[in-house]
């Protein structure tokens, strides 16, 4: 089996650079990727992409160089590149490492970007509360300008392009493609009916890439080195190295990178430092709180798109959130769903009123006031949302909820029957 | 007294901040955080939202819509400073609760709630991206954590004398 080490590609910069000096940037080989990308044609690039295979990162894994072609392809004359900047999936904080410590890497891909599709303007949609972030972005920005790296004929071409902040101003569901460009127009965030996606109906009715910041992040080194370069790293379905928010109980909770396909195993014991106090590992949930959460059984899985589905769970963000013996599956999940009834945005019934369902089907369970037929409830409410939610927030929340109650089926029922466990009381108590 | 000169001076005028934005729907968001940020009560007022509306020619309606959705606006009077409290799934395993208990009975006050002085509001938010420094917190826009209950008195009397 192949050994994984820790590979640095998107994190080479962070903590070895000034993230406030371009200088910093440019001496480190920083926009040679825009230089090389404006030697060749806008079609060209997007072939680069599509070549290299690069996926996604925002969670749902979708072919960058085919969101781009569709953008490319279409006839308006004005479209738009969206960076999507709004983490909020918990366990998360890959995008804003990658912001505070090396903006221009984004900058970078996202003017990449607008030349491949035929932009002219872009926008970096950043939650509120990434008050860092948004600072060490509109500096590079203006710095960028200065050098003629943004704004009018970019490094003496015939390519202007312009970039502009916007923060959000806290609500998870931005996050969502649609309803972060809701947001962007002025309006509150309630996700859009899809189809028509962003490519042919994005920020202002005009096609629109909007692509997450890791994802971004790649475009600079595979412009440099090549699609076949980057193909190398990872695996054939998901080339390309990936950063993995490791929090929860660990020695090292911290964001690592390595090549997609590392082990889950890998990432705990080596990366993360293990478990404190020698403590024993109860379950993992992977993805954020849309993710699965994993038996110990299955710490073996390679950390890709493919490898994920094919178990029934999803790379998600890539977030590892681990908990040891001590914890309690219920609690946990209890967290994640009132996770979920917070962020309902409460545009469409089924989530609107399937999230605050669950968690008091849940709470039964916690206390034991429930009955054994209240598991068989829960599942029927996350199927129907899985069916009738609007938008993939209210349709993901099945999956969290149906992987505990398939791997942690015992600890479900021993709380129906025995009631709450000193955890859930601590929950149970304050939240009465 | 020096407090209230300090209020005064921060009262920058209303027209003269929502001049700076062009007259165009999408500027909404960055307009009401400007004038949030401008009133040392971190809320926007009767008078901001009808000022946002007049200036970008909306319907008062659609501001007041779309500023009842975002958890960062508020239509009351909060603190000076906004401590965000995280109490997502890894903070909430690594300790939230008592956290956020501990905070409570610091501040003498509820989640939602702001201190009698006016100087901090406590609000409990979810994932602040954080997680590695978990149970983590935000003061306005800077980040603390792992923070055991015991930290809590010395973080918000070291805050306190800094921001004074
Ligand atoms: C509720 C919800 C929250 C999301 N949050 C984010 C987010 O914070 N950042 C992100 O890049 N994508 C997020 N996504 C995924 C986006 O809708 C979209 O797929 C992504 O920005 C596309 O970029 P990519 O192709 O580069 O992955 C979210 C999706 C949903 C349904
Ligand atoms: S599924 Fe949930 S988040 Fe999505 S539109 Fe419906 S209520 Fe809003
Ligand atoms: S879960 Fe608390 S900061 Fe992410």
């Amino acid at each position: 089996m192949k050994a994984f080490a820790e590979k640095k590609v998107l994190l080479s910069n962070v903590g070895a650079i000034d993230p406030e000096r371009i200088e910093d940037y440019l001496d480190r080989g920083g926009y040679e990727g825009l230089r090389a990308a404006l030697k060749r044609s806008p079609a060209e690039v997007v072939g680069e992409i599509k070549e290299s295979r690069l996926r996604g990162r925002g969670g749902a894994g979708f072919p960058t160089g085919l969101k781009w072609e569709l953008v490319l392809k279409s006839r308006a004359k004005t479209r738009y590149v969206v960076c999507n900047a709004d983490e909020g999936e918990p366990g998360t904080f890959k995008d804003r490492v990658l912001m505070e410590g090396d903006p221009h890497r984004l900058i970078e891909g996202m003017t990449i970007c607008g030349y491949a599709v035929g932009a002219k303007r872009g926008f970096i949609y950043v939650r509120g509360e990434y008050a860092l972030s948004i600072r060490r972005l509109e500096r590079a920005i203006s710095q960028a300008r200065q050098r003629g790296l943004l704004g009018r004929k970019i490094l003496g071409s015939d390519f202007s392009f312009d970039l502009e902040v916007r923060a959000g101003a806290g609500a998870y569901v931005c996050g969502e493609e649609t309803a972060l460009l809701e947001s962007l127009e002025g309006k509150r965030g309630w996700p859009r009916i899809r189809p028509p996606f962003p490519v042919d109906y994005g920020f202002r009715g005009k096609p629109t890439v909007v692509n997450n910041v890791e994802t971004l992040a790649n475009v600079p080194e595979i412009m440099c080195r090549g699609a076949a370069w980057y193909r190398t790293l990872g695996t054939g379905d998901s080339p390309g190295t990936k950063l993995y928010p490791l929090s929860g109980a660990l020695n090292r909770p911290r964001l690592v990178e390595a090549e997609m396909g590392v082990p889950l195993r890998t990432l705990i014991y080596d990366f993360g430092g293990g478990l404190p106090g020698g403590r024993e590992l109860k379950g993992v949930l992977v993805g954020g709180a849309a993710g699965a959460f994993l038996a110990p059984e299955e710490l073996d899985v390679p950390m890709d798109f493919k490898s994920l589905w094919e178990i029934g769970a999803g790379l998600g963000s890539g977030a590892v959130l681990v908990f040891d013996e001590t914890a309690c599956v219920i609690d946990v999940l209890w967290s994640v769903l009132s996770f979920f009834a917070h962020e309902a945005c409460g545009q469409c019934t089924p989530c609107r009123v399937g999230t605050v369902i669950l968690l008091s089907l849940l709470e039964k369970v916690q206390n034991g006031s429930g009955d054994p037929a209240v598991l068989e409830k829960m599942l029927k409410v996350t199927h129907l949302m899985k069916v009738a939610s609007l938008c993939p927030l209210g349709q993901s929340v099945r999956l969290p909820v149906e992987t505990a109650l398939e791997k942690f089926r015992r600890e479900f029922e021993s709380h129906l029957k025995e009631g709450p466990c000193p955890q859930c009381k601590a929950t149970t108590e304050v939240h009465a | 007294m020096r407090e209230g000169r300090i209020l005064l001076a921060r009262r920058v005028n209303r027209q003269e901040i929502v001049r700076k934005f062009p007259r165009r729907e999408d500027q909404l968001l960055p307009l009401l955080h400007a004038l949030q940020r401008a009133n040392p009560q971190n809320y926007l007022t009767p008078d901001d939202l009808r000022a946002a509306a007049e200036h970008l020619r909306l319907p008062l309606a659609a501001v007041y819509d779309a500023v009842t959705f975002y958890s960062m606006f508020s239509l009351f009077p909060r603190g000076r400073h906004i401590i965000r409290v995280c109490r997502s799934p890894t903070c909430h395993l690594l300790g939230a609760i008592p956290l956020i208990e501990a905070l409570e009975r610091e501040l003498g006050i509820r989640i939602g709630e702001t201190t009698p002085d006016g100087f901090f509001t406590l609000e409990a938010v979810s994932c602040l991206g954080l997680c590695d420094r978990a149970p983590a917190l935000m003061i306005d826009g800077e980040s603390f954590g792992p923070l055991a209950p015991k930290d809590v008195r010395e973080l918000l009397t070291q805050y306190r004398e800094v921001k004074r």
